[in-house]
């Protein structure tokens, strides 16, 4: 057995173990951490596959900013976990019988040899780069795959941002575009008051007088 | 058999590691993250088919289809969690069952 094969069930096995606890642990916080470790275990096998770049992109895209983000979300909310697990022993039986028979009708269709999937192909030679090959029909043929790239993660963290951003209600904000606005008008308010007729000051004396004197 | 490793032995782990995720959309049918989670690992599962297949035929054009599953993918998770977020803020759960705001 060649030492990639070792590599190969190795990863298989942690990969298809972290698989199952994702899918299992009651905790969340759990879950996601045991998805890292599928993440980076996958990295490794894509590195069996020559796929260097990738790999590395995967490690530092998944583990680093999509696993966290992950992370920073179930830590943030208060879920009760326990509520959510209500139903999962019923339907257990269920799921393993529907993944269990997937996974064998596809194991014979793989396997079986009129596919001629059984073949090795050759490792790619010592002086051939995979960032360069990549890269190189990146730029060139898949230009504007690429640039539509771009604008898809525009498109995310715009959408992001204006999903969960919450204007609080008890902050006090200045709208300056009113108070460059306003008028003379909109301030001063010119009251037009009926003026006093003369005999009441002097009704207002007397009784006053009236008052001091008792 | 056993020692070579053939390009099915790549596919039927990401065939395991498929079916594993769907398993993970029955039993967690609850649990909004977990859904999440096990969406993500089908994007996984899906990317080593690829990957396998661009290593066995010699063609970089499956890596570069990796690299564009991987960027969507990212920008699906951030606004599924940012929808996730603003979700549990008005509504206090994130059961599936409770979330029947559209009578569907």
């Amino acid at each position: 057995m060649t030492f990639q094969a070792i590599l190969f069930y190795l990863f298989g096995a942690v990969l298809v173990a972290a698989g199952l606890a994702v899918i299992t642990v009651k905790n969340a916080v759990h879950a996601a951490m045991f998805l890292v470790l599928a993440f980076f275990t996958a990295a490794g096998i894509w590195l069996l596959l020559y796929a260097e770049f990738l790999a590395i992109t995967l490690i530092l895209v998944y583990v680093g900013a999509v696993m966290v983000l992950f992370l920073f979300v179930v830590m943030m909310l208060d879920i009760n976990f326990a509520k959510l697990r209500e139903g999962f022993w019923r339907y257990l039986p269920v799921a393993a019988t529907v993944a269990i028979v997937m996974v064998v009708e596809m194991a014979l269709l793989l396997t079986s040899k009129s596919f001629g999937l059984a073949t090795t192909a050759a490792a790619p030679a010592a002086d051939v780069s995979n960032v360069k090959s990549l890269g190189r029909v990146l730029y060139t043929e898949y230009l504007l795959p690429f640039e539509l790239a771009s604008v898809v993660l525009l498109i995310a963290i715009i959408a992001a941002i204006a999903l969960t951003l919450r204007t609080r209600k008890e902050t006090k904000y200045q709208n300056m575009g009113e108070q460059v606005r306003v008028k003379a008008a909109d301030r001063l308010k010119i009251v037009k008051v009926k003026s006093e007729v003369d005999e009441a000051p002097a009704a207002s004396a007397t009784s006053a007088g009236e008052g001091s004197k008792s | 058999m056993i020692a070579q490793i053939t390009l099915s032995h790549y596919l039927v782990l990401s065939a395991i590691l498929f079916s594993i995720s769907v398993a993970g959309i029955f039993l967690n049918r609850k649990n909004l993250i977990v859904l999440l989670m096990c969406i993500e690992l089908m994007l996984l599962a899906v990317n080593m088919n690829f990957i396998a297949f661009s290593h066995h035929l010699q063609d970089i054009a499956g890596q570069v289809f990796v690299f564009f599953i991987l960027t969507v993918a990212a920008a699906e998770s951030a606004i599924g969690l940012a929808i996730l977020v603003v979700l549990f803020r008005n509504l206090k759960t994130i059961n599936v069952a409770d979330i029947d705001e559209l009578k569907g």
